[in-house]
């Protein structure tokens, strides 16, 4: 490598990649009165800041009859702001106006496990404050008008509906409905859940769930402690009035007893294949060697087992992938393809067999030495954007990592040995009693 | 990462309605774009930001379906997955291999007008990126059988992106209507038949007339000193022997001279409409519709741009009952290699017929003709492409797509700049006046998707398929 160019990282940079004992990312971590905890990664360069704000409050919070709960909670509160002392209530395009005149991005999202608010907004002081105030108002007063919930759900309805023409849905529901049984991990949004679900269910979800007491407030930008404080002070007063109501727990994902092999008759011109199960929890200790694991069975793109003996030797797929889904609870473990109709099983003979070999023997050290090349020589790829600090900030927030996880993650991936990976990957995988979900073969 | 090939939508192959430039007001702490020629004539743009220690390289060929003629559509993508397949150094695979151990996240994509070729990476491994790169491009080689096993794979891409997806197979019949002598008219994934004709040699010509220093830009964005950076191109991209590039057909679009009207039966519950209208592009000037392209762009976000936006608040809102659309959008081309057209789609709310889906669209915009945009609304799509400014740096892959797409459309560094230095100078009475002009029946292509049920596939779902109605 050309000495001058190393030297360039001498430059002024927001992250620090220097050999000291400086840490990579220093995130600043303090907690709110509210109980809040902040995490806040100053990042001058940009005149922009990005907030996150998570809750425990995901569609595993959903109730069966009204999957979807979650969701369309998030998407309504953005909907209206209801009046305030002092301050008029703002209807669905007059908030859209004021978004867009701020030049301020506000989002509201359900995943499996998290509740999401997030703000994005430039950091000139005028439209800094204004973005944050009116955040802290569509927090404080969602109006959850039933007549937007109404429209809302009949497009939502209607696109459910759309989807049904095409057998990646089939698949879907197939496989989640196989894999986690009755968790809400695998519950399915349909019209009538949506029908059963009132605005009055939106406001009891968003009031139980988004709690400063047990919320995580991440922010990535142009700002120092002083001004987190303040931002996080007005964003969590908003929400103080939801109280802190105690949250039930909630069951862990059962594993698969048998195999089982769904076969949906459909006329497509793919056939969808999906294999997999429970996979295993975010705290599972050996998060790093099934990682590691999977991208070397199908995560790690063109490289992958999966996309070499699948796609480059047999042009079966264009798109072949494994992946992992970690959370609070065993998130499934799936590989997926799709193939022309009449080579589907085929394809699910290559696949089943590279996963039972990579299970049984575990991966070659040329595999892993190439893994942790690609992992550990790209680890700067990570983290080099405001949004994906914030992205990697929340995570360590969520899942209660030490605040130097950064720091040690390619010492994590590095210590993995071939052995950890086969011991993990037995541990949590069993081909023969994993879902099988084909849609569309044709013989 | 699931595939060699990210393909724009086939009617909006450039960058949307929403122009994002490439430097912000704080111009002043953004280092700027250079521009150099190497000695063979490839262009070198680069973009220093050394915010993290990370760059995205990429090799723009100045080739997209745009260049194919008939028989062989889908060539220049078929080519793009080909370029992973070797040199006569490199075995099959080893390029995707080698990128991998230096850290590199890497894919590719055809478009319309150009096919790109992307890496991000640590800045130190700038060199080896760059060798490998340049290997492939000027020496990619590779055995019949390999070809034989990718083209499965891209005809499997082919029935992924467009056979699957009904929406997809009408807008590839709706450019084919639209166009009928520019080669926009075909679909950059190519038609299944030509895929099924193509040869090896097909590929390896279009590799040879093609890929010449003279038709290629290497942009780089990140953590790069720019004259260490012009050295090492020069040393390892410049030494690429230089060939003259053929000439260009123009193969001009000639002028629409009626209404075009298709219907696009197919499995679905849910209607689609498009409108589309022959626009002009912007070319960088200041000719008459240059300015027009400007105002267009304007119309486009003043209809769609922001939340409650024109064409939400009259189709998608309203009463329960009284409601036109469930989704409704504006899109305009701005600039490319060809023409461009301003679309409008809505998808039909239940019980609402694709006619009146359409008599909307059409309405919102003889509303603008007719009483013409407020200052406010002029003033807030102009605060959101500012603010979009700011939030585009901090993605240096952003940055470097932006540039090479500039560059791609014969437009230098500095267009993004201008493009929003122009873009303030537009007046309401403007917009209105290309209202006026440019929406007639006679530069009118409609599409409309049709939900067929005897096209509906024979499935046994898991439940009874829900009635579609309002609640």
């Amino acid at each position: 490598m050309n000495p001058s160019l190393k030297s360039l990282a001498a430059s002024v940079l927001l992250l620090t990649f220097a050999s000291t004992a400086q840490a990579v990312i220093p995130i600043q971590h303090w907690t709110h009165a509210s109980g809040a905890r902040v995490y806040l990664v100053p990042s001058p360069s940009i005149p922009m800041l990005d907030v996150q704000i998570n809750v425990d409050g995901g569609s595993r919070r959903d109730p069966v009859a009204r999957a979807g709960l979650a969701s369309v909670t998030g998407s309504m509160l953005l909907a209206e702001v209801a009046p305030q002392p002092g301050q008029p209530a703002l209807d669905e395009n007059q908030l859209g106006e004021a978004w867009a005149d701020l030049g301020a991005q506000f989002g509201a999202s359900a995943s499996g496990d998290r509740f999401s608010v997030s703000l994005r907004t430039l950091t000139e002081p005028d439209l800094l404050r204004g973005a944050v105030a009116l955040a802290a108002r569509q927090l404080a007063a969602p109006a959850w008008p039933e007549r937007i919930w109404q429209r809302d759900r009949e497009r939502t309805i209607a696109a459910l509906v759309e989807a049904e023409n095409r057998p990646a849905t089939h698949a879907a529901r197939a496989f989640g409905a196989a894999v986690y049984g009755n968790h809400p991990y695998g519950f399915d949004t349909t019209p009538a859940t949506l029908n059963a679900i009132s605005v009055a269910d939106m406001r009891d979800f968003y009031r139980r769930h988004m709690a400063a007491c047990r919320a995580q407030v991440s922010l990535v930008g142009a700002i120092n402690r002083a001004q987190a404080d303040r931002i996080v002070d007005q964003l969590m007063t908003a929400i103080a009035p939801n109280g802190c109501t105690a949250l039930s727990p909630v069951a862990q994902v059962t594993p698969l007893t048998a195999a089982l092999e769904r076969r949906i008759p459909f006329d497509a011109a793919q056939a969808q294949v999906q294999i997999g199960q429970p996979g295993f929890v975010r705290s599972d200790p050996n998060f790093f060697p099934l990682i590691v694991g999977n991208h070397i069975l199908g995560g790690g793109g063109f490289t992958s087992r999966l996309t070499n003996e699948v796609r480059e030797k047999r042009g079966l797929s264009y798109s072949v992938y494994s992946f992992f889904a970690p959370g609070l609870h065993a998130g499934a473990f799936q590989i997926g393809l799709t193939t022309r109709p009449d080579q589907a099983d085929k394809a699910i003979g290559v696949a089943r067999e590279v996963l039972q070999r990579f299970v049984r023997e575990g991966p070659t050290e040329t595999e892993l030495r190439a893994a942790k090349d690609n992992l550990v020589n790209g680890f700067a790829l990570r983290i080099d954007s405001n949004r994906k600090l914030l992205d990697n900030v929340a995570n360590i927030a969520w899942n209660g990592l030490p605040l130097d996880y950064l720091d040690h993650w390619t010492e994590q991936v590095q210590r993995v040995s071939q052995a950890d990976i086969q011991r993990a990957v037995s541990r949590v995988l069993q081909p023969e009693r994993m879902v099988t979900v084909v849609v569309g073969a044709k013989p | 990462m699931c595939g060699t090939a990210l393909l724009a939508p086939a009617h909006a192959a450039s960058a949307t309605a929403s122009p994002v430039a490439e430097a912000a007001p704080l111009a002043a702490a953004v280092p700027v774009a250079q521009q150099f020629t190497l000695s063979n004539g490839m262009t070198l743009i680069v973009r220093p930001d050394r915010r993290a220690p990370t760059v995205a390289h990429m090799l723009w060929v100045r080739v997209g379906s745009l260049d194919e003629v008939s028989g062989t559509s889908g060539v220049a993508h078929v080519l793009e997955h080909m370029l992973f397949k070797g040199t006569p150094s490199l075995a099959p695979g080893e390029f995707s291999r080698r990128m991998a151990a230096l850290g590199a996240r890497e894919n590719a994509f055809t478009s319309r007008d150009a096919t790109a070729y992307h890496q991000q990476l640590p800045s130190n491994q700038l060199e080896a990126v760059m060798r490998l790169e340049a290997d492939r491009f000027a020496n990619n080689q590779w055995a019949d059988d390999e070809f034989v096993r990718e083209m499965a794979v891209v005809k499997e891409e082919r029935r992924q992106r467009t056979e699957e997806s009904p929406r997809a197979r009408m807008f590839e019949a709706f450019s084919a209507m639209s166009f009928q002598a520019h080669p926009y008219r075909r679909p950059i994934i190519g038609w299944m038949s030509d895929l099924d004709a193509m040869t090896p040699q097909d590929v390896r010509d279009f590799y040879r007339r093609w890929y010449m220093p003279s038709n290629a830009a290497v942009v780089i964005a990140g953590d790069v000193e720019v004259l260490q950076v012009k050295a090492l191109a020069e040393k390892i991209y410049g030494q690429i022997p230089a060939r003259a590039a053929p000439v260009r057909k123009p193969q001009e679009e000639p002028e629409q001279t009626g209404p075009r009207r298709m219907e696009y039966r197919a499995a679905a519950d849910q209607a689609l409409v498009v409108l589309g209208y022959k626009a002009p592009s912007w070319s960088g000037g200041d000719a008459p519709a240059d300015q027009d392209a400007l105002a267009l762009t304007v119309l486009s976000a003043v209809l769609d741009g922001y939340s409650g936006a024109r064409l939400e608040r009259a189709l998608v809102q309203g009463a329960p009952g009284q409601r036109i659309a469930d989704s409704a959008g504006a899109s305009y081309g701005l600039m490319g290699r060809g023409p461009q057209l301003f679309s409008l789609t809505a998808v039909p709310a239940a019980g609402v017929t694709p006619a009146a889906a359409e008599a909307a669209l059409k309405a919102e915009l003889q509303r603008v003709a007719r009483e013409g945009i407020g200052p406010a609304e002029l003033k807030r799509v102009i605060t959101q492409w500012t603010a979009g400014e700011v939030y585009q740096l901090d993605s240096v892959f952003n940055q470097a797509r932006e540039l090479g797409s500039y560059w791609i459309n014969g437009m230098d560094i500095h267009t993004g700049d201008w493009l929003m230095q122009r873009l303030r100078t537009v007046t309401p009475a403007q917009v209105q006046s290309v209202a006026q002009r440019y929406f007639s029946d006679e530069q009118l292509t409609t599409a409309v998707l049709v939900p067929d049920p005897s096209k509906r596939p024979t499935v046994a779902s898991d439940r009874p398929r829900p009635a579609l109605g309002r609640n």
